[in-house]
């Protein structure tokens, strides 16, 4: 819950259906859910079960077909494209499967685009970049493209980048889908840090049940609808 | 500011392209610089071209001889302040391809004529004493050797002397610069009085007159007088403004500036299409970082911008490392070793080179910049 006693998160009948062809392909169906504030939630299901649009909603990346998506308070419907976008840059932290760094730019740049955003000058950018990168562990890794860093380096850069506003929520599509074992186990007790030490909400994609379990909680997905468990 | 580094390692990702590109644009505006220059030499310096001054030839032909005798007549018309006559000799230096203009001239109103030859007082006085005396402009001075005290030899086709040689010898004591950048300092001029002394034939005719009115609004009513002075005689007169006078001339080679124009336009599409399409498919291979940017807060117009500064970055640079070295080649000099006696790159044309870079950035990038900005961020991350 928020201070107010309200969900950071709140969700209510989201429905989203993409054209295709001539048909209509429904994604999500009266869908409800609320993330309190702190909370780190696991979401689980198989492919195409909506997990990702479903983020996506949450986080102004996409609107839903109708029902209504609240984030922080914040109606999501009601922000134009540019609204939201600022909106974005101010509240929400993205970690992508694929770590989605600009590979021209190295850690320290990378990390920094969201707060070209900002009105921060080049030395507090700096500042809050190396913080970022120090909290992740890659402080000694500033000027390396990404094509010179592990993966679970790269994203951990990626979860440097998702921070450095400080943000309200962190969205996470399938942190560690990409990762091996260890590197896998790095970024999740980098995430749960993050959820204990932080207080960040997390809501992370997965279809990992070893990572769920890092969770607070685990939802899961099927067909476009929250359920009690995924079917056999 | 803040934004550069993003913008220049975006558009150097991939160096061998757009290196290839960036020289394509960098040759095209050598070229423009070149063609400009081109383009001033064949108009014959009519953009410096006076204002105040008429140009009086024989009405049928340029090459047909004006009686001498014109010139007292067109001296008392109302509106003249100065008449001075100029003939073509048409002589070359040693060998036929060391072609450039001379003139025999009446020295002092000469000068007064044209103050934009200028020469030390010292050289003017010892052309005044020395009826063998020829001054000459500083390019061909430079292209020859020539230094003050030296005897020119110059072989005529046309103007046989009394003694029936076709050698003229002149005891060069003067050479003069140009006031302005496009002044033509190839010519030399030598003493009528010698010259039709010593001719064996025409004695008595002029080539051409270059009159001064007193006020340039009264131009075309004096050339109109002067007209009139001389028709239904044996020679009539055709007479116009100087800038008239060189536009004709060079328009006998064609309508230069429309050929430069049509030559720089293929040009310049084709480097529209080269650079447009470096943008496109950078902008494609991008859809997925351009997605990321929008998902960390970028707005649609912030991206827009960001690939138009790209195409304007690129094409900027081209265009500036173009007319340098544009410029800096044209200043090396005429390149075809005296036909375009008047070469240089006007600063009004490297400003115009200024405004197509820009213009080429962004005509280059505001379509893929469109497909970036219109670019949704969900099917942006999920096309990548």
């Amino acid at each position: 819950m928020t201070a107010n006693g309200k969900p950071l998160v709140q969700l209510a009948g989201v429905e989203k259906s993409y054209r295709r062809g001539a048909g209509r392909v429904q994604v999500l169906e009266r869908l409800d859910l609320a993330v309190a504030a702190g909370e780190f939630l696991a979401l689980m299901g198989p492919s195409g079960s909506g997990k990702s649009t479903l983020l996506n909603l949450i986080g102004g990346l996409d609107r839903p077909s109708s029902g209504t998506v609240v984030v922080g308070g914040e109606r999501m419907e009601h922000l134009s494209e540019q609204q939201l976008a600022r909106w974005r840059a101010r509240h929400i932290g993205f970690v992508f499967q694929f770590y989605n760094l600009l590979p021209a730019l190295n850690a320290a740049r990378n990390v920094e685009l969201p707060l070209l955003l900002t009105r921060l000058n080049r030395t507090q950018r700096r500042k809050r970049v190396e913080l970022a990168l120090s909290i992740v562990g890659l402080d000694h890794r500033l000027d390396h493209r990404p094509s010179q860093l592990s993966g679970g380096e790269q994203q951990r850069v990626g979860i440097a980048r998702a921070i450095v506003t400080d943000p309200t929520l962190l969205l996470c599509d399938e942190p560690t889908g990409d990762l091996d074992r260890a590197a896998g186990e790095a970024v999740l007790g980098l995430l749960h840090a993050l959820s204990r030490e932080h207080g960040k909400t997390i809501i992370m994609v997965t279809h990992d049940a070893h990572a769920s379990a890092r969770a607070d909680r685990t939802v899961f997905l099927y067909k476009g609808q929250i359920v009690d468990a995924i079917p056999a | 500011m803040k934004f550069a580094a993003l913008i220049a390692s975006n558009l150097f990702r991939r160096r061998l392209r757009t290196g290839l590109t960036l020289l394509s644009v960098t040759v095209a505006f050598i070229l423009f610089a070149y063609l400009s220059a081109i383009r001033v030499g064949l108009s014959q310096g009519v953009d410096v071209a006076g204002a105040d001054r008429l140009t009086v030839f024989h009405r049928v032909s340029i090459a047909q001889p004006l009686p001498l005798s014109y010139l007292d007549r067109i001296r008392r018309l109302p509106g003249v302040q100065l008449v001075v006559h100029q003939s073509w000799f048409g002589g070359v230096y040693q060998d036929p391809k060391n072609f450039f203009p001379q003139m025999p001239v009446d020295p002092e109103p000469f000068l007064k004529m044209y103050p934009e030859f200028l020469l030390p007082e010292a050289q003017r006085q010892a052309w005044l004493r020395t009826r063998t005396g020829a001054i000459v402009g500083r390019a061909t001075a430079k292209r020859f050797g020539w230094r003050i005290d030296d005897r020119i030899p110059i072989q005529t086709g046309i103007w046989t002397r009394k003694d029936g040689s076709m050698t003229w010898e002149f005891d060069l004591v003067g050479i003069f610069d140009g006031a302005k950048q496009g002044t033509d300092t190839s010519p030399l001029y030598f003493r009528y009085d010698y010259f039709d002394e010593t001719r064996g034939i025409g004695k008595g005719l002029v080539g051409w007159y270059i009159v001064r009115v007193t006020d340039p609004e009264r131009t075309p009513g004096v050339a109109r007088a002067i007209n009139e002075e001389f028709a239904n005689s044996s020679a009539e007169v055709k007479a116009e403004s100087e800038k008239a006078f060189l536009q004709s001339w060079a328009k006998q080679v064609g309508d230069i500036g429309r050929i430069i124009t049509a030559i720089l336009t293929a040009v310049f599409f084709t480097i529209l299409l080269v650079a447009g399409n470096t943008m496109a498919q950078s902008v494609r291979e991008r859809t997925e970082e351009l997605g990321v940017l929008k998902a960390v807060g970028f707005t649609h117009r912030q991206v827009l911008r960001l690939v138009l500064a790209e195409s304007c970055l690129l094409a900027g640079l081209g265009a500036a490392l173009g007319l340098t070295l544009g410029y800096l080649l044209v200043a090396g000099g005429d390149p075809t070793g005296g036909a375009l006696p008047v070469f240089y790159f006007p600063p009004a044309d490297v400003a115009r080179g200024g405004g197509l870079g820009l213009l080429l950035g962004l005509a280059s990038g505001v379509l893929p910049a469109l497909q970036a900005m219109r670019l949704q961020v969900a099917e942006a991350l999920r096309r990548g």
